[in-house]
């Protein structure tokens, strides 16, 4: 057993995933440039001493070095795909949602294509080009799997059932979570450790994660959110109020049977979400549920409809809070009471 | 005069040209009539691309395609009945009836459904032959494309990785002078599409597309190079496209004058007239190789018009891999 931070175990991860099987590779702008920076946050840090035919730099190239993985990926080999900020992610978008997600189809079931993709999110002084919350344009793609994990022991084991499965996945990561060291720290980091286990373990995908039980309300977060959703609570614990927390952690699938459980079990739901409010994750969860257990009452936590601000001030009134998140629950049982 | 081996050689080009010219003039009266669902891009009078380039591939060697593939699938190995029973929807097509005219493919042949996507195929062609050097496989991939894709960064993006790290691919570019209705002149300032390759430091050569003898010469020597580790090969391949851009296209864009010059130089004609002139065949022989590509196109239409159609059961299979590795 040891504590690590989101960028170690998925270091670790990606390494034992390397170690167990020839066929994984890396491949993505700075990852393995000796002297460099082990990708934008540390994740592969050193790899390429270890696996120098396996780590592959490219040229600044997204759709280029998507495509080649997308490509690689359909003759046998199981590459790990590394975008700095996964705002380039539009850059690379066809080949993700054109060919990697839809070849399985469309070739009617001949192509597998075993394919992750780690993509870091969230607001983090960059302003509106280098910290989107992009798992909005990802949910709805068939044939792609989507998960976001919000601490260290999820990361290893989500990295590990990605790269063992036979289908193109992507990983969302938070800059604010990875514990990234030296020089590329973050300011306003938020602690993500893990107790890691020394045995080889994973986390199947297309689960949620109950992080804290209640009775009064459910708040479902992912990422970043996550440990918002849980200070959320502490706050609220002190009011009499005990609110469930869930991980929603698999974004697609949404863990439907989990989610329906827990939003049934208080009757009151609040999606909290960083990114616009319309067109996000949060509606999908949200109409979903309606679906399934229409007496939840629901409401939704998320930023204003607007570019992501650079000012802190704005920054910080751009993405939801522990206040505010615990402000949304007690008007959703205030509002619950009165109807 | 030629030794057997190479006569059987050369009258097999000349008779996949041919299979393919009768598939596409079938598939066009069949879209005409009406009976054909969907849409189609057809490459009468550019077989000797096709040809030319899988003749000099191995049968492990892999094709990307495009929307205007069906020629590239008869060349690599894929019989008229599996493309027809695709183009038909039917669930016994190379791709079940998922892909259609724009996707068919069939892996076990070397070739990934087509890429419908310009220059789509480019990124993903390199990273089959970066699959192949990583495991050490003597194969390559041949990346078949139009003039119009070397407008997209996909081809930058994709030939540049190809060139960086020597990889065995050879981008294949069917130069038929229009991507859809635009004419080249009018899209890109340097018209010789062979040069981009000097830009990103690889071997880019420029032959006669509707030859399709230069076309498997420069191809196999494209292929030669891939398999010794010189990297990757940008093979331009003047053509030009007769057809409409899809169908019902009138090409009232292409000037008569041009469009009577290409015809007069047909493929299948010119290297029918080669092959007669050398004495390695003789015009009833022609005939009869025409008379039985029709034979069978006109057996599997039947065929694929009978064939099953998929179930609601199909409608949501083959979305993901269901099993994960161990």
């Amino acid at each position: 057993m040891k504590r690590q931070g989101i960028a170690e175990a998925l270091r670790d991860a990606i390494a034992e995933e390397m170690e167990r099987d020839p066929r994984v590779f890396c491949i993505g702008e700075d990852i393995g440039v000796p002297g460099g920076w082990g990708g934008a946050f540390t994740v592969t840090l050193n790899l390429e001493k270890r696996f120098p035919d396996r780590i592959l730099n490219t040229p600044i190239a997204e759709l280029g070095f998507f495509g080649v993985a997308t490509g690689a990926a359909m003759m046998g080999m199981r590459p790990i795909v590394d975008v700095q900020y996964s705002d380039f992610l539009f850059l690379a978008s066809d080949q993700i949602i054109n060919n990697a997600a839809k070849l399985r189809y469309m070739s009617g079931g001949q192509i597998r294509v075993p394919m992750v993709m780690r993509a870091p999110v969230g607001a983090t002084g960059r302003g509106a080009q280098h910290a989107q919350n992009m798992e909005r344009h990802f949910i709805g793609v068939p044939g792609l799997k989507v998960v976001a994990p919000s601490n260290a022991y999820d990361a290893k084991g989500l990295l590990k059932a990605a790269v063992r499965d036979d289908n193109p996945v992507m990983i969302f990561e938070h800059k604010l979570l990875y514990g990234s060291k030296g020089a590329r720290a973050e300011s306003g980091a938020v602690d993500a450790t893990s107790d890691i286990p020394d045995d080889d373990y994973s986390v199947p995908l297309g689960e949620a994660a109950v992080l804290r039980p209640g009775r009064d309300v459910t708040i479902f977060g992912w990422l970043l959110m996550a440990h918002f959703a849980q200070q959320a609570a502490t706050k609220l614990t002190a009011e009499g109020i005990e609110a469930e927390v869930v991980d929603v952690r698999s974004l697609s699938p949404l863990d439907w049977p989990t989610l329906v459980t827990s939003a049934r079990k208080s009757g009151r739901a609040l999606i909290v979400e960083e990114g616009p409010k319309t067109g996000g994750v949060g509606a999908e969860i949200a109409a979903g549920l309606a679906e399934r257990a229409p007496k939840v009452r629901i409401a939704r936590l998320a930023s204003a409809n607007i570019p992501v601000p650079f000012s802190p001030a704005l920054e910080n009134l751009y993405r939801p809070n522990a206040e505010r998140i615990a402000s949304g629950a007690r008007r959703l049982i205030a509002d619950g009471r009165e109807t | 005069m030629n030794a057997p081996d190479e006569s059987t050689r050369r009258l097999a080009l000349l008779e996949r040209m041919i299979a393919i010219r009768e598939f596409e003039d079938g598939v066009r009266f069949l879209f005409l009539e009406g009976s054909m669902p969907g849409t189609i891009h057809q490459c009468q009078g550019q077989e000797a691309t096709a040809v030319g380039v899988c003749a000099a591939l191995r049968a492990d060697d892999f094709i990307t395609s495009t929307f205007r593939g069906h020629g590239h699938a008869l060349a690599k190995g894929l019989t008229e009945q599996q493309l027809l029973d695709e183009l038909f929807g039917a669930s016994t097509g190379c791709c079940k009836g998922k892909g259609g005219s724009m996707h068919v493919g069939d892996m076990s042949k070397g070739m990934v459904p087509g890429i419908a996507i310009v220059g789509g195929g480019i990124p993903l062609a390199a990273g089959m032959a970066l699959a192949f050097k990583m495991q050490r496989a003597d194969r390559v991939v041949a990346c078949f494309f139009g003039d119009g894709a070397v407008a997209e960064g996909a081809f930058h993006e994709g030939v540049n990785i190809a060139a960086i790290w020597r990889l065995p691919a050879i981008f294949v570019c069917e130069n038929n002078l229009y991507g859809a209705s635009t004419r080249i002149d009018l899209v890109m300032n340097n018209p010789r599409i062979s040069d981009r390759a000097a830009a990103y430091g690889f071997f880019g050569e420029t032959v006669d597309g509707n030859d399709v003898e230069a076309v498997y010469a420069a191809a196999a020597r494209a292929a030669a190079r891939c398999r010794a580790g010189d990297g990757p090969v940008l093979l331009e391949l003047l053509t030009y496209r007769r057809t409409g851009h899809s169908r019902r296209d009138p090409c009232a864009y292409q000037p008569a004058m041009e469009r009577k010059e290409w015809t007069a130089r047909d493929p299948i004609d010119a290297f029918a007239a080669r092959l007669q002139a050398e004495g390695v065949v003789d015009a009833e022989s022609v005939e009869r190789m025409r008379a039985q590509s029709a034979q069978r196109f006109a057996e599997a239409v039947e065929r694929a018009r009978a064939a099953p159609q998929p179930s609601v059961d199909e409608l949501t299979t083959d979305v993901f891999a269901a099993e994960a590795q161990p």
